[in-house]
Formats: C-alpha cells, sequence, structure tokens
C-alpha cells in the first residue's frame, strides 16, 4: 500500500470507524497536560497541539497495577491457597499519535520483557495486540534529545506506521504487516503523489537538522563499568536530588517492577506494581543490609543502568530514547544530558532551539 | 504463554527446627502434581522463589540434593513478612515453588578436582546440597579430594548437625566445623572464624576450586586468604544474595554492574566479580 493522504477533519472520522477493530487511544488534553486516552464519539484529539504527553504511553502495554493471580485463602476450599492466572483477553489496541521517541521505547523494554529464556506473558502478549500509530514531531521542545540517542522526530524504529503532519492534511504511511493491516481497515483517503512524498522528506530533513547530533556509544562502551561507577561526579549529580522517582515513574523506557500480595477477606490477588531504583526498599535484604543505602548509589544506578549497563548487556544504543520527559518534570532540575556527558567526557549535547 | 510467575503448588511435608534458637527452619516440599516434580530439574547451587499465598514470595537456596529424590527442601531464616509466616505454617499446608532458578556452581568445571567448600552461618544450605550430591555413590568418584570448613557463631547455630556428624565420620570428606565461640567445655571441634580456620586447614591450592557462601563480611575476608594459599580468581567461586521479586532477570533490582544476581548468578566467580562494582 502507498502513503496516503487525509485530511485532519477525514483521519479522526476513519479513526472512530474502527470502533469495532481496535481499542484507539489517542493524545487528549486535561489540565495543562496530555494523556492518551481511549477515542469515543466526543473525544476532543489533540493531534495538533501537543508535543507529548505528559505520562509516557508505556502503561497501554504494560500498566501501572496488574493483577497476576488470584487464590482463596479458605481453609475449607480444595483450592486454597493454589494461584490461578487472572484471566485476560489481549485486544487488538492502536496507539494513534505516539511520538517515535516513544515507540523506540518498547523496542527497548522489549529486550527485558521478552528473552530467549524467560517471556513475560502480560507484557508479551499486550505488545503483540498493539499496533502504534506515530505522529512525526514538527517542533520538538527544548528538552527533546531523541537524535542523540539514535532515534529521530521521524524515526521509524519501532513504528507500524508513520503520520507526518503537512498543515491541512496527514500524510500516512504504513511500515510493517501489522501497520498495513491498520490502514486497510481505514475509510477514506485519498492516494499520496510525487509531490505529497517530495514535501514529507523535505519537512523531516528541515527538522532532524535543528536537532542534537548523536552521542556516540562507543566512548562509554569502551570504558570500564568501575571507571565510570568510582567517578567523583556523582556526589555532584546526586546532591540536590529528592529521590521523588518521578523521572523513574514517566520514563518510556523504565520497566522496573514490584510483586506485592494483597488479601481481602478469604481472597488474594498477587499483584505487579511499577518500581523504582530511586527508593531504598527497592534494594533493601530481609537482613537489613542494603547494598544502595544511600542517595548517590540510586542516582548512580538509574543513570548507569541507562547508559552503561544496558550498553555492555544488549549492545545496541542505550536505554533512553531522548523523550526529555525527566528534563522536563525533575524538581530540581537535574538533566540527564549532563550526566551523560560527564559519563562519557563528550562535549555537551546541543539544545535544540 | 507459559507463564514464568506462576508457582507450582506444593505441600509441605516435614518441618524441622535446625537452630537452638529456632530461628532457622528446613522445610522438605513435596509436590502436588507429577509432572512439576518432573519439571523442577535442578544442580547444587541453584534457588527457587517460596511462595506463600497471602504473603508474596522470597528467593531461597535448595537445601537438598537431586540425589535426593519426591522432595525438594528450603532451610529458611525467620527475617521477615514471608519468612516469619511460613515459620508458623504446619505440615500439609500449601504453599508454592517457583524454578529452579539461576545458575548452579561449576559442576562441570569442577569434575576431576579437589573440592574445597567453605560456608558460614545459615548460607549453608546450597553448600548442603552440594556435599550430598558429592558424595552419593553415583557421584563421588567425579571429584578428587573434597574438604569443608563451616562456621556458625555457637554450636546450636550449626545447620544439619545429625549431618555434620555422620559426614565426620567419613573417611572420604575431610570436614572443619568452628564456631566463633562456646562455654561447651565438651566442644572438640574447632573455635575461631572461618576465614583463619581456613587459613590454618587449607593448605593447599593444588588443582583445587574453592566454593564460598555466607555472610558478606565472611565472603570479604575468606577471599584474601584463598588468594593467599594460591587460588586463582577463575577458582574462587562465590554465591551471593540479594532482595529479588521476578527471579527471572526483569524486575530489575538485584543488579550487580550489568550482572543480575537472580539470572546470571547467584554463583560468580572471584574474575567476574573483579570487574563489577562492589554494590551488594
Amino acid at each position: 500500500m502507498g502513503d496516503k493522504i487525509f485530511t485532519k477533519q477525514g483521519w479522526v472520522e476513519s479513526l472512530r470507524g474502527l470502533a469495532g477493530d481496535y481499542m484507539v487511544f489517542v493524545p487528549v488534553k486535561e489540565g495543562d497536560m496530555y494523556a492518551f486516552r481511549h477515542l469515543d464519539n466526543d473525544t476532543k484529539v489533540a493531534f495538533d497541539d501537543y508535543h507529548n504527553t505528559r505520562m509516557s504511553p508505556k502503561s497501554i502495554v504494560y500498566p501501572q497495577s496488574e493483577r497476576m493471580f488470584e487464590y482463596s485463602l479458605d481453609k475449607q476450599d480444595p483450592d486454597c491457597n493454589i494461584l490461578k492466572e487472572v484471566p485476560k483477553t489481549f485486544a487488538p489496541q492502536a496507539i494513534v499519535g505516539i511520538r517515535p521517541c516513544d515507540a523506540h521505547a518498547f523496542q527497548i523494554s522489549k529486550r527485558n520483557f521478552d528473552t530467549p529464556e524467560y517471556r513475560d506473558p502480560w507484557w508479551v502478549q499486550r505488545y503483540e495486540a498493539t499496533t502504534l500509530i506515530g505522529l512525526g514531531c514538527n517542533s520538538p521542545r527544548s528538552t527533546c534529545f531523541c537524535t542523540a540517542m539514535g532515534g529521530g522526530p521521524f524515526d521509524e524504529e519501532g513504528l507500524d506506521v508513520l503520520m507526518f503532519d503537512m498543515g491541512e492534511t496527514y500524510l500516512v504511511r504504513a511500515l510493517t504487516d501489522k501497520g498495513e493491516a491498520f490502514l486497510g481497515k481505514l475509510n477514506g483517503g485519498r492516494s499520496a503523489d510525487k509531490t505529497d512524498r517530495e514535501a514529507a522528506l523535505r519537512l523531516s530533513d528541515h527538522v532532524r537538522d535543528g536537532m542534537p547530533d548523536v552521542v556516540p556509544v562507543d566512548p562509554i562502551r569502551n570504558k570500564e563499568i568501575k571507571d565510570i561507577f568510582d567517578a567523583s561526579f556523582w556526589d555532584d549529580v546526586a546532591f540536590a536530588c529528592l529521590n521523588c522517582g518521578t523521572c523513574t515513574f514517566l520514563c518510556p523506557a523504565c520497566w522496573c517492577f514490584d510483586v506485592q500480595d494483597e488479601v481481602y477477606g478469604r481472597e488474594g490477588d498477587r499483584i505487579r506494581n511499577w518500581d523504582s531504583c530511586m527508593f531504598p526498599l527497592f534494594t533493601l535484604h530481609g537482613s537489613g543490609h542494603n547494598p544502595r543505602a544511600k542517595k548517590f548509589q540510586r542516582v548512580r544506578q538509574r543513570f548507569m543502568h541507562k547508559f552503561k549497563y544496558y550498553v555492555d548487556k544488549f549492545d545496541d544504543g542505550f536505554q533512553c530514547t531522548g523523550c526529555g520527559r525527566c528534563v522536563q518534570f525533575c524538581p530540581v532540575n537535574i538533566d540527564i544530558r549532563d550526566v551523560l556527558r560527564l559519563m562519557s567526557d563528550e562535549p555537551p549535547v546541543r539544545l535544540s532551539a | 504463554m507459559e507463564n514464568p510467575y506462576l508457582p507450582y503448588p506444593v505441600c509441605i511435608d516435614n518441618i524441622v527446627t535446625e537452630t537452638d534458637d529456632r530461628s532457622l527452619k528446613t522445610f522438605r516440599l513435596v509436590f502436588i502434581n507429577p509432572e512439576d516434580r518432573d519439571n523442577f530439574v535442578y544442580a547444587p547451587g541453584q534457588f527457587a522463589e517460596l511462595s506463600v499465598p497471602g504473603k508474596g514470595e522470597i528467593p531461597i537456596g535448595i537445601a537438598s540434593s537431586p540425589t535426593e529424590e519426591g522432595f525438594v527442601s528450603f532451610t529458611v531464616n525467620r527475617v521477615g513478612l514471608v519468612s516469619t509466616f511460613l515459620h508458623n505454617m504446619k505440615e500439609g499446608d500449601i504453599i508454592g515453588i517457583r524454578g529452579p532458578l539461576g545458575n548452579s556452581y561449576p559442576w562441570d568445571r569442577m569434575e576431576g578436582k579437589n573440592v574445597v567448600i567453605i560456608g558460614g552461618g545459615f548460607a549453608f544450605t546450597t553448600l548442603r546440597s552440594s556435599i550430598v550430591f558429592m558424595i552419593d555413590p553415583k557421584n563421588r568418584s567425579r571429584f578428587n579430594n573434597i574438604r569443608v570448613v563451616y562456621g556458625a557463631r555457637n554450636p546450636g547455630m550449626l545447620l544439619y548437625r545429625d549431618e555434620l556428624m555422620a559426614w565426620e565420620k567419613r573417611d572420604d570428606i575431610e570436614m572443619h566445623i568452628t564456631v566463633d565461640g562456646t562455654d561447651d567445655p565438651d566442644w572438640k571441634y574447632n573455635v575461631g572464624f572461618v576465614p583463619s580456620v581456613t587459613e590454618e586447614k587449607i593448605t593447599s591450592a593444588d588443582n583445587a576450586i574453592a566454593i564460598v557462601c555466607g555472610p558478606p563480611i565472611m565472603i570479604k575476608f575468606t577471599q584474601p586468604v584463598l588468594e593467599k594459599l594460591g587460588f586463582s580468581p577463575e577458582n574462587i567461586i562465590l554465591s551471593l544474595e540479594m532482595r529479588m521479586k521476578c527471579g527471572i532477570g526483569m524486575c530489575g533490582r538485584c543488579n550487580i554492574g550489568d550482572k543480575y544476581v537472580c539470572k546470571d548468578g547467584p554463583v560468580f566467580s572471584q574474575a567476574e566479580m573483579k570487574r563489577l562494582p562492589p554494590e551488594y
């Protein structure tokens, strides 16, 4: 299928026509911020005015809290204390308007949840049921640095469809079979011609040219773990940190979780919840010993994981997409780009305008 | 899709209180479904998650040996929510186990070698598994001499006392039991910390691999002793502990550098540990 052109209004109407086939998520404005919400008949879609959502769309594949198992604690019940999987369906869903950085984050998380030895059944099945319809970024924010992390404002990695905002219209391009299937169900639109495609290319090239240069992985990969771990700058980096966990909570590529049992009368659930390396409880042993008892150790862990341990483990870029949420929302203005520069001894990441 | 978080249901078949202070109990568990028992194939050094419905899961080293068929056993120290609840459970109660998890001691590399086992306190569990495995008639000829240094705070804190006495009497395993201190005038074994007893009793590192499992302080002070005795970093094998949840390398908390203790470990050579940060 070739590229298609939709009027902006026609695109949203076509999406509404998918109700029977997909659960469609779109960005909407809530207060001063944006969030991905289910598209229904009166949803006011914010494709035109949003830079990105405050919370990343990771929760659509990986909910903040998820019931894993349920069980009876009633001794009269023959199945007392036997865990049963919570029944779930993984119906087709689509995230329309996801930014390329957030799609890139699913590729990063996939390495954690879909491994040769073990597959996380909930993450994998929900991810496989999800179609990602990206919206290229015409005007990245000052906190955006996707290009530095190997992505880009119109990067296709991890997307099934890419939309170009051409002003009055969207040029829509299928990138995968999943994307073809999604577009095949849409009504309306016309085929894009050469002029449309050239205009889209000019747009994406122009935006990319204003973005920071890629940060090379080699200077960090070639260092020993301990050389960065023992560097003198960690106290300074951590000085203002509150360990509030906002950065890890908003990060589309942070995947750590906790598992807890909750009991209601004679029934219980095993639940998993997002967790954060910013919290001392994350690593506290039963004995009382804590390998990361100090704040600076936890701050160091976050950056070492993203920029060194991940690099050493997977040898494919950083565990960061440059979405800039942690920079934008950190209450004490810790800037991950500054820390990356310290770790790599590279010149500062050039900020976009 | 197979669910790696789903525990096998097991029945608590037998509970033994190991120590005088009753803080350590050994739970013998029997699988409810025979196919689960057949799937649970393990090697000494591996661990499992014990799953107590309503409370949670704890990662515990497997104390039984694969040569002991029909059950798996775990020695649990009472420290937190799950272990305290488990200590109050009864024979016949149902819990779950998830595993086996992690790597094991390097059994391929240990074939034909002299094996030195060094353990302290309640970390002796997977070492007990290893000893039972090695002295089994089917396996004993695969290993050269076996030397064991095992220490506890006092005689009442030694695990598996009946077995220790039985091993003492054998001539195919050299036992060096020690306690930090005792007021028992009839104590006929060693008094002293594990590192110094190791230095005194293990006189040769020839063709030998040392397996070390114990509290962090013991691990710390035993390593230089082994180095002095001539063990190379590749031949010093450490088994580590960490707070864990998933046990399969996904939840993110048990890392030391780029390694997860649950999946890449819990067994590491000292050579591997030297390139990792001392964050454990």
